[in-house]
């Protein structure tokens, strides 16, 4: 099911920290139901642009369209579904007290919530340890329970920020596999990642360096356009370290 | 060589700190000037008032830089000893002196009967005719076995509710931020507002059992005096923890962890504690007396004053219930516009 309309528009943004340019003149767009990665090293922009996509932060200029609506808008926070770099886990709760905490601010209730937080965990495979507390997880589990939560309120798009930090290949597998269902499903999802093997499996990358955007294609697409054999290189090709 | 490569790395997160390092140096400078305001204060004057029949006292006891009052008449002697304006007011029956003092103030208790009792004694030769006998001593408020601790007890309950509520829901607020969770509640379509308001009720029913509790304690246990009624001592309580909380969590935004919020202790605690009538504040400068005003400390303790040792009621700590509330809606509208930091909207 291919939409007419983008998911999210990204229009000539800029984003400010007094005088230091985060994110220079961004233009982009998401398609529904796709996965869309952004690519990038630490420091280049990533997550910045991903919370200027929730909404918590604001452009300085230039404008961001979220499944039609002009962002920042408080009423869109409950079609989006964001998982952030830190685990932000209330460590002192279970793992179920957590997740009926956040069903609630999604106005999730009785019989609705407690299948949602049943089928959540099993989706991160955290059924058995739902009664824990969050102190005694592993990271890989706390990241787990991270996205479980994202993904509570079934939003229709998924903002991902770094997910799969942390996460041992086995499970990242595993995890790759869900977010491909859930594409299936209709739900779009934009992630950040600065994994080049993990940039391969989204269906299109936007590579971004400093603030800039450097290219947005499919990975064939980049791999092509740059004559390169690996992401990696076609990385180092935008960002001019290799001719 | 480990040890100077430990010595330097902590000389050097000082230099980073600068918050933690001007607060060592400055902070015990702060603490003990307002010390040396309050303790170096002049000695306390007492407040005498003489009615028309005992005008005989009222030079000698100037003389013993006392602060001397005529009245009229007894009604309004006694008026201004119940509103607190005099601490004691002396009549004559007969040849008697009779000393009605204010009492709530052992400190002020002190002051009165050593003024008089040296004014007595400059006093015999001249006009030993007219009085002839020990004065009569009496007490408005409070005993002659009122102890220090009655009189501080009041206080200390505002202060320590306030100093426990203050620190953990401030701590408990700046964890929200450090630990990423902020960012979370903020990512869902929870107005910023609802927030605050959740924090304070949550908080809220934990310091209507901690005020249950110490008030309890306090009266039943530790047999602090007790004149007025217990649900306005629950009520100041309450409140006061109220403005703690609320206080608390505002200024968390401020800090960028733990230790920067204890840091607001000797900033935002004890300038309180030393303002909150603990120790006389006539003494003080004006401005400082005038700084007393704006501090939630200042009413919680001056409204338990009323109930505990004068058994007050809801007139005269209206007012303070009033400021107290005031202070808790003006610190929570502040802290959703502190939250505007993180999300605009």
């Amino acid at each position: 099911m291919k939409q007419a309309n983008p998911v999210i528009t990204v229009t000539h943004v800029d984003r400010a920290f007094g005088s230091k340019k985060v994110l220079k003149d961004i233009t982009l767009q998401v398609e529904h139901a796709e996965t869309f990665g952004i690519l990038g090293p630490s420091g280049s922009g990533k997550t910045t642009l991903v919370k200027l996509l929730t909404g918590i932060d604001e452009v300085t200029s230039g404008e961001i369209n979220v499944l039609g609506v002009r962002m920042p808008k408080l009423a869109m926070l409950q079609q989006i579904g964001y998982m952030a770099q830190s685990d932000a886990l209330y460590t002192e709760l279970s793992a179920k007290e957590n997740l009926e905490f956040f069903a609630s601010l999604y106005g999730l209730k009785g019989g609705n919530r407690t299948r949602r937080i049943r089928d959540v965990m099993e989706l991160v495979n955290l059924q058995e340890h739902l009664r824990k507390r969050v102190d005694q997880y592993s990271g890989g589990m706390k990241r787990r329970l991270s996205l479980a939560i994202a993904l509570l309120h079934e939003p229709p798009l998924l903002l991902l920020d770094e997910p799969t930090v942390g996460i041992d290949p086995v499970l990242r597998q595993s995890i790759w596999k869900e977010l491909k269902a859930l594409n299936h499903k209709g739900t779009t999802i934009v992630l950040t990642t600065h994994v080049m093997d993990e940039a391969e499996k989204c269906g299109r990358l936007a590579m971004i360096r400093d603030g800039v955007l450097l290219a947005v294609d499919t990975p064939a697409g980049l791999l092509q356009a740059t004559g390169s054999s690996t992401i990696e290189e076609a990385f180092l090709y935008y960002g001019g370290v290799r001719p | 060589m480990r040890i100077r490569a430990i010595t330097l790395r902590i000389l050097q997160q000082f230099i980073h700190d600068k918050r933690t390092m001007a607060l060592m140096f400055i902070a015990p400078l702060l603490v003990l000037s307002l010390m040396s305001l309050v303790f170096n204060g002049d000695a306390y004057e007492p407040k005498i008032g003489v009615a028309p029949g005992a005008a005989v006292f009222s030079t000698a006891l100037e003389a013993q830089k006392a602060e001397i009052t005529g009245y009229d008449n007894d009604e309004s002697g006694n008026a201004a000893l119940q509103a607190g304006d005099i601490d004691a007011y002396i009549t004559m029956k007969g040849t008697t002196p009779e000393i009605m003092l204010e009492g709530s103030n052992p400190a002020a208790n002190r002051a009165v009967m050593m003024a008089l009792q040296e004014a007595m004694q400059s006093l015999q030769p001249s006009a030993a005719g007219s009085v002839q006998n020990q004065p009569q001593i009496s007490y408005l408020y409070g005993a002659e076995d009122m102890k220090t601790i009655d009189r501080f007890g009041p206080i200390m309950i505002g202060v320590f509710v306030f100093f426990f509520v203050f620190l953990i829901a401030g701590v408990s607020f700046l964890r929200e931020r450090t630990t990423g969770t902020l960012e979370r509640l903020l990512s869902t379509p929870l107005k910023r507002w609802e927030i605050v308001l959740g924090y304070v009720c949550g908080f809220g029913i934990f310091t209507v059992f901690q005020a249950l509790l110490i008030s309890w304690f306090s009266i039943q246990v530790l047999g602090i005096m007790m004149a007025g009624s217990f649900g306005y001592v629950l009520l100041m309580t309450l409140l006061l923890s109220m403005s703690a909380l609320t206080l608390g969590t505002l200024l968390s935004a401020f800090a960028a962890n733990e230790l920067q919020m204890i840091q607001f202790i000797p900033l935002v605690i004890v300038p309180q504690i030393f303002l909150s009538g603990l120790f006389p504040l006539d003494t003080l400068p004006l401005w400082l007396q005038r700084v007393g005003l704006a501090t939630p400390i200042y009413y919680g303790a001056q409204a338990l004053m009323d109930i505990m040792i004068r058994g007050k009621g809801w007139n005269d700590i209206a007012l303070d219930v009033f400021m107290l509330i005031g202070f808790s809606l003006l610190f929570m509208l502040l802290n959703v516009l502190a939250l505007r930091k993180h999300r605009k909207m």
